[in-house]
């Protein structure tokens, strides 16, 4: 129970952070200034929601015995292992290997054009805002608090890509050509989303969170002029570990500093 | 949300108005009270001299990622180290999460006078419905002829607005 805590713990955080890590590879490179800051803006949202969650993930890890520990053998970074001294947040983003996150492949998927990270963005709100909520009414008081902080910011999230899903949809030829090339590519991973890991809490009612996700897109996909797909094949494994090929790279970058000077501070 | 609790010792009321000398690194003009990202101050051991009295901190952040919150917590260390407490903690506390209900009135015209809108109350406007624009005076000329430019801006707590009668462009504390 107390190792599901942890695994779930260290997946919400992966999406946060591996999310967060993508929309920040387009600071300089928006359309417009005020629109590069906006989705700048909410990588610094989701980054700061791995923090509370990864640092929560670490004192839990710190107060379990031994057995427990070594139930999570799987999912602890090896460096650390030498640094003698107590897990923290640092260590699980920075030290862990690709196949140690948890995150669904969803959020690891290249930036792509504008079209496919606002839209990316906007599936990923939806479902975030419904997760959040739940998690809200969470018997652990500790991911109720975070769920409940997150939210605010989540809600903003989503009304923000939303507005780009209807603004490319309902726009130029141009614009809904990228939009529906970028729904082609994205929809295969949505699925991900609603397929429960084994560390999941049972409480999470999974068809009723995919129902009002589903709702919540074909309002906006109506007035974006798009349709919600057809097909149900879906990718899956991000939440068990097995990536695809761009995670690699994404780690490579974004673990660089710690793992060529282990501990560096500034 | 601010208001000092009538039972709070003298020591404890002496921390708060200590705490309003505490800026916030991003928005200068306002003290860490004026914001009402202090949640609570306990002094324990009144009876031992000022150095030896352990008192306790408790902060909320305005965003999960506020780079500021960091700087924050070091200024009221010092603040309080200068003032001759040693033993000083700080607590970080999500729930309940942090509002702009809870920023001082006096916060909010320090905020109007340097050139920042503050927040409108939040059951006036806080939804997540698209294409809803706030009505926002703008802080020079007082004219409510003002359009959204960006719903975020300099900093997470911000949006970025523009006034159509002086032409200049202001952020707004938005609504949390």
């Amino acid at each position: 129970m107390n190792a599901n805590t942890f695994r779930y713990c260290l997946h919400l955080a992966d999406n946060a952070l591996v999310l967060g890590q993508r929309n920040a590879e387009w600071t300089g490179h928006g359309p417009v200034l005020e629109q590069d800051i906006a989705l700048t803006n909410i990588s610094l949202d989701l980054l700061g929601q791995a923090r509370n969650l990864y640092q929560y993930a670490a004192s839990l890890y710190n107060g379990f015995n031994k057995a427990e520990q070594q139930e999570l053998a799987d999912l602890i970074p090896r460096p650390w292992k030498s640094y003698n001294r107590e897990l923290q947040e640092d260590d699980l983003a920075y030290l862990r290997d690709e196949r140690q996150f948890l995150n669904v492949l969803i959020t690891e998927l290249p930036i792509g054009d504008w079209a496919f990270s606002t839209l990316r963005q906007f599936f990923f709100s939806a479902f975030q805002q419904l997760q959040y909520q739940q998690l809200e009414k969470a018997a652990d008081p500790h991911l109720a608090a975070i769920a409940e902080k997150s939210l605010k910011e989540v809600t903003y999230h989503l009304r923000w890509s939303g507005e780009w899903v209807i603004r490319l949809g309902d726009g130029t030829e141009e614009s809904y050509s990228r939009i529906s090339k970028a729904l082609k590519a994205l929809w295969p991973y949505t699925g991900e989303l609603f397929s429960r890991a084994a560390y999941e809490p049972s409480t999470d009612r999974m068809p009723t969170l995919e129902a009002a996700w589903m709702e919540k897109i074909a309002h906006v996909f109506a007035e974006a002029r798009l349709e919600v797909p057809a097909g149900d094949w879906h990718q899956t494994g991000g939440k068990e570990g097995r990536h695809t090929e761009h995670l690699g790279y994404l780690l490579a970058e974004m673990q660089y500093l710690q793992r060529t000077y282990p501990n560096a501070t500034w | 949300m601010n208001e000092v609790n009538p039972h709070s010792s003298i020591a404890e009321q002496e921390i708060w108005t200590l705490l309003e000398e505490v800026k916030d690194p991003e928005v200068p003009v306002l003290s860490v009270t004026d914001l009402g990202i202090i949640r609570a101050v306990m002094v324990k051991a009144l009876s031992v001299p000022k150095k030896d009295q352990e008192v306790l901190i408790t902060i909320t952040p305005t965003y999960s990622g506020c780079p500021a919150m960091d700087v924050i917590s070091m200024d009221i260390r010092l603040k309080l180290i200068e003032k001759g407490y040693r033993n000083v903690q700080i607590r970080q506390q999500l729930s309940p999460a942090w509002t702009t209900d809870w920023m001082t009135e006096e916060g909010k015209s320090k905020l109007k006078a340097y050139g920042i809108a503050p927040p409108n109350p939040r059951q006036q406007y806080c939804t997540s419905d698209m294409f809803r624009e706030e009505a926002v005076p703008c802080p020079r000329c007082q004219s409510y002829h003002t359009e959204l430019i960006s719903q975020f801006a300099s900093t997470a707590c911000k949006a970025m607005y523009r006034c159509l009668d002086c032409r200049e462009a202001f952020d707004y504390f938005k609504c949390h």
